[in-house]
């Protein structure tokens, strides 16, 4: 381990960067605020958040336009603020944050997604009578997000992806008196907590092996080039290094957040939670975390790596990905409830983003995440908007029809479904998953995930029209009939579509400005992008699935409308298949019957050990107290009283006894008395003899 | 035997008998005569031995012996006065009877 | 020893006897009024001529009289119908022999002590009176107390009775 390093001293920081810290700040404060509040004060606390968070978006967007600003003028901008948290003896805990365009995109989207959701949450909440509770959680949710996107420590990070882990359970259990909801907020956290062990266990080997928790320190930081050096020297084991196996366990930790397979049994039960907070933290931020938390770690991850190659953390992390994509994705094929189908979708789309990051980098997977955070943001908070015209009816199957009666409903979700496909070149994710594919296609180690992760938007167009099919077309067949919601939910709507289009156009091949941005270099726009060899097949490939899959769905399900109790189509094609897609691949039933019958087998054991065999040893030494003080009892009354009293009665016969000399009548006084005195002579006249 | 011995004897006898009637008679007043019958053996011990003794101009058994009878006759009137008052209070002389003091 | 000593040892031994076994208790006081004259015929026998006439008038003349005065008073002259003797007469009996026992043991073993013959004393009245008054003076005016208090106590025991006897007959 090396010495504890002091830190040194900064180069010139902007003021934007020193005053960086608010951002998360104000909005925990606000929370804090709005703990403190009655629950009728609603407008209060509603104000408190999206006023706190109105503060941070300005702030971030302050930090992303210096940045914007350095970029232009050339200068790739790195600013670190780091601080002494806690020192003990020679070695010190430093906490710090950081702004470099990686940071500043995330700001900027994190709080402008999160401000739309707070003001859809005006709407979508106002019938709830724990409205204070709700926004209380939400700003303080906000706040540690922002937390952990400006994190410079990974101590920092944890603290803050901790405080976000706890937020989440607060709010998908929000509705606590359901029991669903309350299960399902336990499983969340406790599934991510798995993951959050073996981060922690990254965490600690990082700080073991090199000193110090900051990422960035004027070189001195733990994944800088000194410390990777080291790192890389370090042999762990199965022929890894130090760093890949620091590595995998972070990715381990990303995983648990962000829903990969094998735990991401928690996102689809989190659907318990209000709309608002399934849009907020299961698809535009939290789940992103894992993701951006792999971004941020990139160097590490990618230490080691020849030119060209890939390390066998990137290959983990990539091979995970794809197949989360296509698993994920096949389960959402067959699922009835309008959350679900979704949720299943957010987790494939984790998969994707992932699968970028370890194939082609921080930009593609990243990219890929900002435009997902917008379009699957706009297709919830569409889908609260659904549940809530509907009169809180959330199975697809008792809907439809509902173009003509919540038209702007439709034409929002209709401009989210068609980005989440990747709908050729007006829809953001199509320029977004297209460079995705573009890596995979490149990727050195093999091919499978490139078709893999092609099969995946197949199945993605497939389960989303199939989605929209249900809910916006053929006829209504719900109970009381469907209106559209109030402005205030449907304009937040209308500004997430815009962005769900526009954003496209800051990635594509022709002007790749996000990937420059992030790199730090210069972009320019020249059609030559578009020559590049194999990338139009690609394009054409990827709109050929698409199509192919939006036609087949509508094949199966297009205008139709079977009843609520009749099979699906696609189970009377496929029966067989269809049960196992209903059932997510009896996943859940599978950690049942193993972890978790395992566990209850444990924990019968030890309540088994417990009682008996500690409480037996308790109840030993009880019983052996008892015995003695029974003995004591025994030897008081018996031996002591009882001696005592016994000793007593036998001087009173004794007394009794002797007083039957005292007869009262003189002449036995008298015979005593001549005997006494026979007795004395007696003797006088033995002694004296001579 | 000297004439000594034999009246030491005699007194001894005597002795025994009123201490023998002393003992076992009921009547409280016979139990006074036996008292008197031993204060009289006594003083014939004491007699004897200022006769048979060392120095009998002296005139010290003598005098013990006149001593002698003017506190038995004393003791006899108080004594029968109180067995008198016995009767009157208890109306019988019978000792048997008389065991108030008994413990 | 003379055939007078052991006639009068005789006559004194059976009063005493009569007055311990007979059954009237006036019968017993006159046979102890006989043990005492034997027993003042035998202190004439020891030349204490003062001693016996003292012995007659003293005991025969007062206490005799004043134990049958008792008798009379106290209405012992009747015999009573439990018998005379106490249920545990033999306990007494056996203690009085052994008194004796010790008592004549004492005497046979100190026989040797002792001389056999001495001359008679020359006692007279007039000797008897100097040394009352002279080297006994003490006991005599003690013996005076002794008797007059024994006088006044034996008339305010008496008296009592009387007195408490009228408070009693008068409520």
């Amino acid at each position: 381990m090396q010495e504890a390093i002091s830190v040194a001293p900064q180069l010139a920081v902007s003021p934007i960067a020193e005053i960086l810290w608010l951002i998360p700040s104000v909005p925990i404060v606000a929370a804090g605020l709005s703990a403190l509040l009655k629950q009728s004060r609603r407008q209060t606390s509603a104000t408190l958040a999206i006023g706190s968070l109105s503060f941070s978006l300005l702030l971030s967007l302050f930090a992303f336009v210096h940045v914007l600003s350095d970029w232009m003028a050339g200068i790739a901008t790195r600013e670190i603020v780091n601080f002494t948290w806690i020192q003990f003896g020679t070695s010190n805990v430093d906490l710090g944050w950081v702004l470099d365009p990686l940071s500043a995109i995330m700001l900027v989207m994190v709080s402008f997604v999160g401000l739309l959701i707070f003001i859809y949450s005006i709407g979508y909440m106002k019938h709830d009578e724990n409205y204070t509770r709700f926004f209380c959680f939400m700003s303080l949710f906000a706040g540690a997000m922002l937390g952990v996107v400006i994190a410079n420590s990974l101590l920092l990070l944890f603290m803050c992806w901790e405080i976000v882990g706890l937020t989440s359970y607060l709010l998908i259990g929000f509705w606590y008196q359901r029991p669903a909801a309350a299960a399902a907020a336990k499983k969340a956290f406790l599934t991510t907590r798995i993951g959050d062990v073996f981060f922690l266990l990254g965490i600690v080997w990082l700080f073991a092996q090199t000193g110090t928790l900051l990422l960035y320190n004027n070189g001195a930081g733990s994944i800088e080039s000194a410390s990777l050096h080291l790192l890389l020297s370090q042999p762990a084991l199965l022929g890894l290094t130090a760093a890949g196996a620091i590595g995998l366990l972070i990715f381990a930790g990303a995983a648990g957040k962000s829903g990969q397979f094998p735990l991401h049994v928690w996102l689809p039960d989190a659907m318990e939670g209000p709309t608002p907070v399934s849009a907020l933290i299961h698809a535009a931020t939290m789940v992103a975390a894992g993701v951006y938390l792999i971004a941020r770690v990139y160097p590490l991850m990618q230490a080691g790596a020849l030119a060209g190659g890939t390390t066998t953390a990137l290959t983990v992390v990539t091979w995970v990905g794809a197949f989360t994509a296509v698993f994920a994705a096949l389960i959402a094929v067959a699922q009835n409830d309008i959350k679900r189908i979704l949720a299943y979708s957010t987790v494939s789309q984790l998969g994707y983003m992932m699968a970028g990051l370890g194939m082609g980098g921080v930009a593609v997977g990243i990219f890929h995440l900002i435009t997902h955070a917008f379009f699957k943001a706009l297709l919830f908070l569409g889908a609260g908007s659904v549940i809530h015209g509907c009169h809180e009816e959330q199975n697809v199957r008792r809907m439809g029809g509902l173009k003509s009666d919540m038209p702007l409903t439709f034409l929002t979700y209709a401009i989210g479904m068609l980005a989440l496909c990747g709908f050729p070149l007006l829809f953001s994710g199509f320029w977004s998953k297209d460079g995705i594919l573009e890596a995979a296609r490149h990727w050195s180690v093999a091919k499978a995930p490139f078709y893999m992760l092609v099969f995946g938007a197949l199945l993605t167009a497939f389960y989303m029209t199939r989605q929209v099919a249900y809910v916006f077309f053929g006829h209504w067949r719900g109970g009381k009939l469907a209106h559209e919601s109030p402005a205030v939910m449907t304009a937040p709507l209308a500004v997430l579509a815009f962005f769900a289009m526009a954003l496209g156009f800051i990635g594509t091949p022709a002007w790749p400005w996000f990937r420059a941005f992030l790199d730090g270099r210069a972009a320019g726009f020249a059609w030559r992008g578009f020559m590049e060899s194999g990338l139009l097949t690609l394009m054409g490939t990827s709109t050929v699935m698409v199509l192919a899959g939006i036609i087949l769905a509508w094949q199966l399900y297009g205008d139709r409308s079977p009843k609520p109790t009749a099979p699906d189509a696609l189970e009377k094609i496929a029966p067989v298949a269809w049960g196992w897609l209903s059932s997510k691949f009896y996943v859940d039933e599978f950690y049942g019957v193993t972890v978790i019958a395992f566990y209850s087998w444990w924990a019968r054991v030890t309540d088994w050990l417990d009682s008996r065999v500690w409480g037996g040893v308790v109840a030993g030494v009880a019983w052996a107290f008892g015995m003695g003080a029974r003995l004591n009892r025994f030897l008081d009354t018996n031996v002591v009283d009882g001696g005592f009293d016994k000793g007593c009665e036998e001087l009173t016969v004794g007394g009794g006894l002797l007083s039957r000399v005292q007869t009262g009548r003189v002449q036995t006084y008298l015979r005593i008395l001549a005997l006494a005195v026979v007795a004395l002579a007696a003797i006088l006249i033995w002694s004296s003899r001579t | 035997m000297t004439p000594l011995t034999g009246y030491l004897l005699v007194a001894a006898l005597l002795f025994s008998i009123g201490l023998a009637g002393a003992l076992t008679r009921r009547n409280a007043i016979l139990v006074l005569i036996g008292i008197e019958l031993m204060l009289n053996a006594a003083n014939l011990n004491l007699i004897a031995f200022w006769r048979y003794g060392p120095h009998p101009e002296a005139l010290t058994g003598m005098m013990f012996a006149i001593f002698s009878i003017a506190v038995a006759a004393a003791e006899a009137a108080v004594g029968l006065g109180l067995v008198i008052q016995i009767h009157r209070h208890a109306k019988t002389t019978d000792l048997d009877q008389m065991n108030r003091m008994k413990g | 020893m003379s055939i007078v000593f052991y006639l009068l040892a005789a006559i004194t031994v059976a009063g005493g006897l009569a007055a311990m076994l007979l059954k009237n208790t006036v019968h017993c006081a006159l046979a102890l009024t006989v043990a005492f004259a034997g027993l003042a015929l035998l202190f004439l026998n020891l030349d204490a001529q003062f001693a016996g006439f003292a012995q007659i008038l003293i005991y025969i003349g007062a206490v005799a009289i004043l134990v049958v005065f008792a008798i009379l008073l106290t209405r012992a002259s009747e015999t009573p119908k439990d018998g005379v003797f106490s249920k545990t007469w033999l306990a007494g009996l056996a203690v009085a022999a052994a008194v004796f026992a010790v008592l004549g043991w004492a005497v046979m073993q100190s026989v040797r002590v002792l001389p056999h013959e001495t001359a008679v004393p020359e006692v007279t009245v007039q000797q008897i009176g100097v040394a009352l008054v002279g080297r006994y003076v003490l006991p005599l005016e003690i013996v005076a107390v002794l008797l007059t208090a024994a006088l006044i106590g034996a008339v305010i025991v008496a008296m009592h009775e009387k007195v408490g006897h009228e408070k009693e007959e008068g409520k």
